[in-house]
């Protein structure tokens, strides 16, 4: 559904007197299947919206290829415009205009005729949930009506994909999970959903596949269970006394399981293993067996930060 | 057939979002009505006209010229706190004609003008200005154009500039200058030498010989092929450079 080779975009930027060029997005390759919803995660800055905004044809790449719902991104953007959805992410209501009279103008704005857009209109209010507000101004809605009201202006006209650049900032946690819901129900009916998010919770639940960026280059691509996986199984932390530490430590430290030990400092362990559900009751026999008591056992699965740790050598939630 | 249907489009949304709010345009005709009330009685006597009516003939088609380039200069404003909102953007995505965003936008600017104008032409008719009908047609397409040109320039330069606080120095600096060198308040026929030299270089100051002829009902007077000519080429250029920063504006 969307596909892109090499794509890049720098921009020129000036402090005083000296040009300075900043490379934004270095060669982007990316897959995107029908029907899937994909996610971009990133820290802010890592150029995912220059990305995004580049395939929704409002910059123009300064290289490389894309080739989007069929359409040549460089040779054809008017044809992409047809073919695609976007939602900004400082939002595109008028504070004065009512959601009807939006979602009309905007079908309009696709060359849809009058009774047409009206009808759409209609039913896009229904399936969010906004006909009670359809004829009050934008201005006197909440984050999460308004936000609503952007994603259906977004798909007004129908789009095999719809790009949704940080869909659920700024919204309340009731109102993100609300979104969730309207974004999963776009899959549903068929729609390629790409997202920006720089929320790990959000790529891990919401994504079919990810892709995680970082300065202006896709560091690592794939499943959000799949990137987890990749790096070093998970983690068990086994709390000790510190005397009965170097003991426990040289007892597990020749189990098959266990594929790397380390010790905590101020007494306890840190354990990688590949499946911490069977490794937990193993140690547990292990250590009595031995006498060794144990003051708590915590499991700890790897998380999209940890892939981000690996992949960078920094944490998502530091950047 | 698609570039005058999104023109269309554009332009009733703007208007039907004017007329929300139709205070704006009696706002915008205050000021001319005030020069028009307290400053144009002092004429007669100024400019040593025979009578009141015949000092209005050379008052108030530079009034009007004077509405017509401010009111257009000014309407980028508007245009930043639409791209503040994401509405520019939103446009940007849709297959709609780039030239279309920038006229349906201009064209409500030149409905709201000449709604000011008339006011304007109608106050003035209670003091004994009298003009003929095509003649004053004439001027207000005369008024159309400078309109459609300042305000395509003005949104072409707040999609550059982006930010208010940058716009209103730029249009300030402009507009001084071309108002005054185009005889609107006083006729450069006043004027040393000079002064003319520098007056013959400004457009508007065309325009305003060209109205003032057409208030005077002197149709034949080159003037006004030459005002109307002038201002239709500097609009055509005005509304295709905007039309550009329309197409390729980033944010």
């Amino acid at each position: 559904m969307i596909q892109t080779r090499g794509l890049r975009k720098s921009f020129r930027s000036r402090a005083g007197r000296q040009h300075k060029t900043v490379d934004a997005v270095r060669g982007v390759d990316l897959d995107v299947a029908e029907g899937e919803i994909f996610g971009f995660l990133g820290p802010n800055g890592a150029g995912k919206t220059t990305t995004l905004r580049m395939l929704a044809t409002l910059i123009t790449p300064d290289g490389g290829q894309a080739t989007i719902a069929g359409a040549d991104l460089l040779r054809n953007p008017a044809e992409v415009r047809r073919r695609i959805g976007y939602v900004a992410q400082g939002g595109s209501t008028w504070d004065d205009s009512t959601a009807r009279e939006e979602l009309v103008l905007h079908a309009r704005m696709y060359g849809i005729g009058k009774a047409d857009a009206l009808r759409r209109a209609e039913r896009a209010l229904a399936a969010f949930q906004l006909t009670e507000y359809a004829d009050r101004k934008c201005k006197t809605y909440s984050g999460g009506q308004r936000r609503r009201v952007e994603i259906a202006l977004g798909i007004i006209h129908d789009p095999r994909i719809v790009f949704l650049d940080e869909p659920t900032s700024g919204l309340d946690p009731q109102s993100r999970a609300h979104m969730w819901d309207e974004i999963r129900r776009l899959r549903a009916e068929g729609m390629t959903v790409f997202i920006t998010t720089h929320y790990l919770d959000e790529a891990d639940a919401l994504c079919d596949r990810i892709a995680i960026m970082d300065h202006g280059e896709v560091v690592a691509e794939g499943t959000p269970g799949g990137l987890k996986r990749e790096i070093s199984g998970e983690v068990l932390l086994v709390g000790l006394d510190a005397a009965a530490t170097p003991q426990a430590a040289q007892l597990l430290d020749t189990e098959p399981y266990v594929t790397k030990l380390e010790t905590v400092d101020g007494g306890g362990l840190r354990l990688t293993v590949d499946e911490g559900a069977t490794a937990i009751p193993q140690v547990l026999r292990r250590l009595d067996q031995s006498g060794l008591r144990l003051s708590s056992i915590e499991l700890h699965r790897p998380s999209l930060d940890d892939v981000f740790l690996t992949k960078t050598g920094r944490s998502l939630r530091e950047s | 057939m698609k570039f005058a249907r999104d023109t269309w489009l554009v332009a009733q949304r703007q208007m039907q979002l004017l007329l929300r709010n139709p205070v704006w345009v009696f706002v915008g005709v205050f000021q001319p009505v005030m020069y028009l009330l307290l400053f144009a009685p002092l004429l007669k006597p100024a400019l040593n006209a025979p009578t009141q009516a015949e000092a209005y003939k050379i008052f108030v088609p530079g009034l009007l010229v004077l509405l017509a380039i401010f009111g257009g200069l000014f309407q980028g404003f508007g245009l930043i706190a639409e791209l503040r909102a994401g509405v520019i953007e939103r446009s940007r995505v849709t297959p709609v004609s780039r030239l279309a965003l920038l006229l349906g936008r201009a064209l409500r600017d030149v409905v709201s003008l000449l709604a000011q104008a008339v006011i304007i032409t109608l106050l003035a008719l209670l003091f004994e200005l009298r003009v003929f009908i095509g003649d004053l047609l004439l001027a207000y397409l005369m008024l159309a154009l400078i309109a459609l040109m300042t305000s395509a320039v003005s949104y072409g330069v707040a999609l550059k500039v982006k930010s208010e606080d940058a716009l209103a120095p730029v249009m300030n600096t402009v507009a001084q200058p071309v108002l005054l060198l185009s005889g609107i308040l006083l006729p450069l026929t006043f004027a040393p030498g000079w002064l003319q030299r520098i007056a013959e270089w400004n457009p508007f100051s065309w325009a305003v010989d060209g109205t003032r002829a057409l208030f005077a009902g002197d149709l034949g007077n080159d003037k006004v092929w030459q005002g109307l000519t002038i201002i239709a080429v500097l609009a055509a250029v005005g509304v295709a450079w905007a039309a550009r920063q329309f197409a390729r504006s980033v944010r």
